[in-house]
Order: C-alpha cells, then structure tokens, then sequence
C-alpha cells in the first residue's frame, strides 16, 4: 500500500469504493445514495403538493397519487433519512471513539450494499408495473388488495434494505463497546456516539419485527397464506402490531442521531461543556426504552379498548418527559455560552422550537379519547412531519455543514448555507403549520383531491407554496456542494475552530488508517481538554507500531447483487405458477441462479482466509502529512 | 473479556488458585446438569401423570425458564465477570419479547 498520493482515473476511483471497507469511504457511499433516494423522496413530495395546490386537481391520477404518497414515506423513512444518519454515523462515530475503523469493515459494506440493492429494487418498481400503493404502513387489509406487484417490490425491497440496516446497527454495537480507546469510558462518550449506540440498540431490538411482519405478508401475497386474511382465519390487525413494534422505535432511530448531533453542535459554537451530561445520556436511554411501550399509540381507533389505550397514551405521554429533560439541556448550554452563529448552529437554534411544536402535537394524539377525532387527519400529517422535518431533516443539514470538512477536506459555503437554511426553514413551517389547521377543519389525510368550497383551497395553496420554499433551499444546497467542490480549499484537523472532540484531533479528512497512535483519552471531550492544556495534539496511549487493516473486497456487493437478482425471480414466480407455467418461465431460474450467486460468494468468503495486511512502523513514520491514499 | 474469565489461561496466575478455580466450575457445573435432568424427569413425569392441563402449562413454562437461566448462567458463562452488557441486552431483549407477546395474548387473540 503507497501513501504517496496518486492521480486515479475515474474507472480505478469507481472501483475503489465498490470495494471499498473503509467507513470513511462507506459514509460517503451513504451520504449520496441517502442523497439521491432523498431528491427522489422529495421530487415524489413535490408531485403531491402540486395535486393538492388546488382543488379538484387532476396533475396526477388516483392510483398514480397512492402510489406517489407510499413511495414518498418508504423512500424517506428507509432510503434517506436513515441511510444518511447511517452516513454520518459511518463518519464520525469510529473517530469520536478513537478507533481505527468499525469492528467488522466487510460487514459494514455488506450492509451499506445491501441497502442500496433494496432500495434500488423498491424503486424500479416504477419502471415494472406499478409501484407499492398501500401507503408505508402498508396495512395488510390494503396490502392483500393490491393488484399487481407494487406491494412485492415493498416486501422485498424492504427485506434486503432491512438486512443491511440490520447489520450495519449490530456493527454499531460492537464497535462502540469493544472499540474505545484507551481512557474512552462510557461515560466520556461524545453525545453522538451514545445516541448512535441506543439507536443501533433499537435497530437491533425494532427490525426483528419487521422482518417477521415483511415475511408473514410475503407469505400471504406470494403462497397463499393467510396470516392476515379474515376470510382464512386470519387477522388482519397482527400486521399492524408487528408493523407498529418496529415502526415506533423506527422513529426514535431516525430522531436520536439527530439529537446527537444537535448536541455537538451545541456544545462545539457555545463554546461550552454540554449542559448536564449525564442527564443526556440517561434521558436518551430512558428515550429508547420507552420507545418499545408506545406502539399502540398508532392505533387507537383500532378499538383495542379503553385500558389498552390508557395505558399506552399514558405510556406514550411519559416520552415527553427525558424528550423535555433533552431540551432543556441544551438551551442552558447555550445559556451564558460565547455563541457563534454559523450554519450548523442556526439549525440547532431552529430545531428546538420546531421539534417542540411537533412534541407538543405529540402529547396531543396521545390524548386516545382526542385521537379519535385527529386520527387520520392532516393533523397527523403536520405532526409527523414537524417531528421528522423539524428534528431528523434539520439534523441531517446541520451535519451536512457540520461535518462535511471532516468528511471532504473543505467547507461549505457558510453565505449560501444559511440562504438554505432561511429558505428551508420558511418552507418548512410554511408547509406544515397550516396544516395542523387542514386537520382540525377535517381534512383526511392520503386523498387524492379536495373539493371546492370547503375552505380548504388557501391553507393548501399556502402549504404548497412553502414546499416549493424547500425544494428551492435544496437546489441551494445543491449548488453550494458543487462550488464547494469545485473550489477544494483544503482545511486543516479543526476548521471550525472550537471541536471538542477526537474528530477534530486529525486531519480531514482523515488517513485511511485514522488514528496513527491511538489517542488517550482523560475526559469528556478530550480534544478540548488538551487544547485548554496548551497541547495542540492528543498524547498518544502507545508506540508508533504496525497498523493491522483489512483488505478492500467486492465480495459484499456481489452478496447483495445476488439478492437483488433472485428477489426477481421470487416475485416473479408467482405470475409463473399463475400462468400455469405458460409465462415468466425464467423466473424460478432467475431466484436459483441469484441464490447461488449470494450463497456462493457467502461461501468464497467463508473458505478463503483474508487476514488483510499491515502498515509498518518504518511507513507510518515517514508519512508525517497524515497518507491519504 | 478473556483476560477477566475466572479460568484464565494466563500461566502467571497461580497455579492452585487456578486448579481450585476449576473444581470449583466444575462442581457447579456437574451440579446444574444434575438439577437439570432432574427438572426435565419432573417435566416428562407431570405430562404422563396426566394431570389438569391448566396445572401442568404454568409449572412446565417455570421449570423451562429455569433451565434456561442455568444454562446461560452455568454453562454459557454468564455467571462470569465481563458479562453485564451482553446481559443487559439480553433482558432487553426478553423484556420487549415478553411485553409483545403479552399484548397479544390480552389484545389482539382475545
């Protein structure tokens, strides 16, 4: 391995991340599939509010706008939020904790590749006759409905894309208890580290339902099972539960990264310890644990009866309080700070009072009596999306300014950041206020159009007018990442100046070895400790000595393409058996043969020893610059 | 982890602590196989006695929780240090199973 940087031409760069088992290069990899499948999300978003801009419109068809609405939710949940929290994760986490890559680095680009198949698969189904159209909840009594293959895109796509989230969170885990450096106690752990690690503990915990519940429907559409068909003995709600024992937590992953963002953030340009630590760290525990009691709150007019739903609204209720604990937290680090208001911070400043409007519109619907008259509104519709918007989005754009000269080795343009942050946040409450106002006037959610008359043309015309705010911020976005690239000012370990923590101790970005002494860790915030020292690098905890690194491998793509291949076959085998064996007769062939790629590369990998290589001592001296390769 | 295991292998530590460290598992273990085959004869003894149905279910899920806890705890080493997190998940794990798994028994198979 040379660490004497070369000029690589386009095709060796391709290569390189396709192999890739670096986490650096893998965050980045998430970052602009979470990107695309975000635009694409977003593009889905903006066909909607162009439907509803006027009253009794007909931009789009009913089954068209089905469609387009399940596919916003789907692609947004699954395709990019988490993919891009996945990314910054991927980033900054192995780095927060000084180590030198995650536990298990084939593992890490199994997953990340099996969430790009999934989800490239769930989004052909544009191309391939309809996509899914029981909207992302995809409730079995619409599911096993719906005609054509939409719905199997959905239980496939998700399957494959949730394998690999599956697997990245358990990376996560390991990563973080095992991985630490010397000194790095649990509870030194930067906020972002501790809300990865209950985020990926829920993962864990939250997919396995999901799974059960994505098979049990495959089942029901593909063999003729009943599961959820009443007419078989079956009940159709068990779907809901399941879907709902994921999809709660599944929240609360999207919503605690983001939380451990913010909390850089605050402390990094308030230039303070964040306030009340510890509380943090048990009020995010407590978060996630009582993310798993809480489900049935989604389904209240179901009519599991009134003690179920007073428990659960009580349970759901009690979410309010470490979530308040959380807020509070970080206006008193702010408080008394030496505040500096670049893009990163504006987001968080923001992020509070907007995420709280969402919160309180939470304990709302928890009310089970009230919920009966919200419930399927676009209340509804404006709560979620202050939650998810107003915390998880406004997250992901303040890492995106925050992190990326750690991630690219250059800053964003702060002018332009903030005219997208301006226009976002405009857009955003634009939007989605006025719509808490479209629910309570009764306004069901998931329609096609509205009449005229009713008095909702303006509020819908206004919440249009926002969205287009948000897509214009986008471009912003857009362009500034462009110029940025194109410019490539280098920066130096720590461009913002104020980094608290081991990120900030190394170049950016980082050597593909990151850390060529591991550091040693005596506090919270470390990097802060021995600056506040005088020191303007971390004290090592060991030698210079070899680098053990694993080598670069395409073996989890081709284990991800075979699934993507045989999903095919396994959809289309159905249209096989229907015809009698008259058409579709590859597709039984076309799942073998996707099989045996995906088992076959499970097995090359299982008999052939790969034990990486070293970076030595006498290489690592020379290398002073840091050796990006 | 390895290095907290009561049996170290590590040949610095004494040589009779180890050995009485050993005897010691051991016992336990010979002990907890004991008790185990003995709960599983109760087990099958219940079932061909024949007894009311609604007597022998409840016994028999406790006596299988049992056997579970000793094997994590005396066979699978769970009784050693270096083991809190991995239980953590664990009773985690078998919280939101229980808590699943109670809801539908109460509200959903009613």
């Amino acid at each position: 391995m040379s660490t004497v940087a070369q000029k690589k031409g386009f095709l060796s760069v391709l290569w390189d991340y396709l192999t890739t088992v670096d986490h650096k290069k893998i965050a980045i990899l998430y970052l602009i599939s979470g990107g695309f499948f975000f635009l694409v999300g977003g593009i889905e978003a903006m066909i909607i509010r162009v439907q509803l801009a006027v009253p009794d419109n007909s931009f789009v068809s009913a089954g068209l706008y089905n469609e387009l609405l399940t596919m916003h939710g789907t692609t947004m949940i699954f395709l990019a939020a988490m993919p891009l929290l996945f990314g910054f994760m991927n980033a900054v986490v192995p780095l927060q904790i000084g180590a030198r890559d995650v536990a298990f680095p084939f593992l890490n680009s199994l997953g990340f590749w099996l969430f790009f198949f999934g989800g490239i698969f769930l989004n052909l189904s544009w191309f391939l006759g309809g996509a899914p159209d029981a909207g992302w909840t995809s409730y079995a009594s619409l599911s096993l409905a719906s005609e054509g293959h939409g719905i199997d895109f959905y239980v496939l796509g998700l399957q494959i894309s949730g394998a690999g989230t599956l697997i990245a969170g358990i990376n996560f885990l390991v990563t973080i208890i095992n991985m630490r450096a010397p000194g790095m106690t649990y509870m030194r752990m930067p906020l972002f580290t501790w809300s990865s690690f209950v985020a990926s503990a829920l993962i864990l915990f939250a997919f396995p339902p999901l799974t059960v519940g994505l098979f049990l429907m495959l089942f029901d559409r593909m063999f003729g099972a009943g599961f959820f068909d009443v007419s078989m003995g079956g009940n159709t709600i068990i779907w809901e539960h399941l879907f709902w024992i994921f999809g709660h937590p599944e929240v609360y992953i999207l919503i605690l990264p983001a939380f451990g963002i913010f909390s850089e953030i605050f402390a990094t340009f308030s230039r303070k310890r964040l306030f009340g630590y510890a509380a943090m760290v048990f009020a995010t525990v407590l978060i996630g644990f009582l993310g798993f009691m809480v489900w049935a709150h989604h389904m209240f007019t179901v009519g599991l009866g009134p003690t179920a739903n007073a428990i659960f609204a009580v349970a759901t209720m009690a979410i309010a309080v470490p979530t308040g604990v959380k807020i509070f937290n970080w206006m008193l680090t702010m408080w008394g700070g030496s505040i500096k208001f670049t893009t990163p911070m504006l987001y968080a400043v923001a992020f509070i009072p907007s995420f709280v409007a969402g919160g309180v519109t939470g304990v709302m619907l928890a009310a089970a009596a009230a919920d009966y008259q919200y419930h399927d509104t676009y209340f509804v519709v404006a709560h979620f999306h202050y939650v998810i918007i107003g915390g998880v989005v406004l997250g992901l754009l303040a890492g995106t300014h925050f992190y990326w000269p750690k991630m690219f080795g250059t800053m964003l343009n702060e002018t332009l950041g903030k005219i997208t942050f301006w226009l976002f946040l405009i857009g955003f409450h634009g939007t989605f206020f006025i719509q808490h106002f479209l629910g309570l006037m009764g306004m069901p959610r998931r329609i096609w159009k509205f009449l005229p008359g009713q008095g909702l043309e303006l509020p819908n015309l206004i919440s249009t007018i926002g969205a287009f705010f948000m897509a214009v911020a986008v471009i912003v976005l857009l362009i500034n990442i462009v110029i940025t690239s194109v410019k490539n000012e280098r920066v130096g370990n720590d461009p913002w100046g104020d980094g608290r923590t081991l990120e900030w101790a190394i170049s950016s970005p980082p050597p593909f070895y990151n850390f060529k002494q591991l550091p040693l860790v005596r506090g919270l915030d470390p990097y802060w400790i021995e600056k506040m020292e005088g020191n303007t690098k971390m004290t090592p905890a060991e030698p210079i000595g070899d680098i053990h690194m694993p080598n670069n491998s395409f073996i989890p793509f081709v284990m991800s393409l075979g699934l993507f291949i045989a999903a095919f076959g396994a959809m289309y085998q159905v249209d096989w058996r229907a015809s009698d064996g008259e058409s579709f007769v590859w597709a039984l062939p076309v799942l073998v043969i996707g099989m045996l790629i995906t088992l076959g590369s499970m097995a090359v990998r299982s008999l052939k020893d790969d034990h990486g290589y070293h970076i030595h001592k006498e290489d690592l001296m020379e290398d002073e610059e840091g050796g990006r390769d | 982890m390895a290095t907290q295991q009561s049996t170290s292998a590590n040949p610095k530590v004494n040589y009779k602590y180890r050995r009485n460290k050993a005897r010691q598992e051991m016992r336990t273990q010979v002990t907890s196989f004991a008790l185990m085959i003995f709960l599983t004869l109760i087990a099958f003894i219940m079932v061909m006695a024949g007894f009311d149905k609604y007597f022998v279910l409840p016994v028999l899920l406790v006596l299988a929780a049992v056997q579970v806890v000793l094997q994590l705890y005396n066979f699978m080493h769970m009784s050693h240090k270096g083991h809190e997190g991995v239980a953590l998940f664990l009773y985690t794990g078998v919280f939101i199973a229980f808590i699943t798994i109670l809801t539908f028994l109460t509200i959903v198979w009613w």
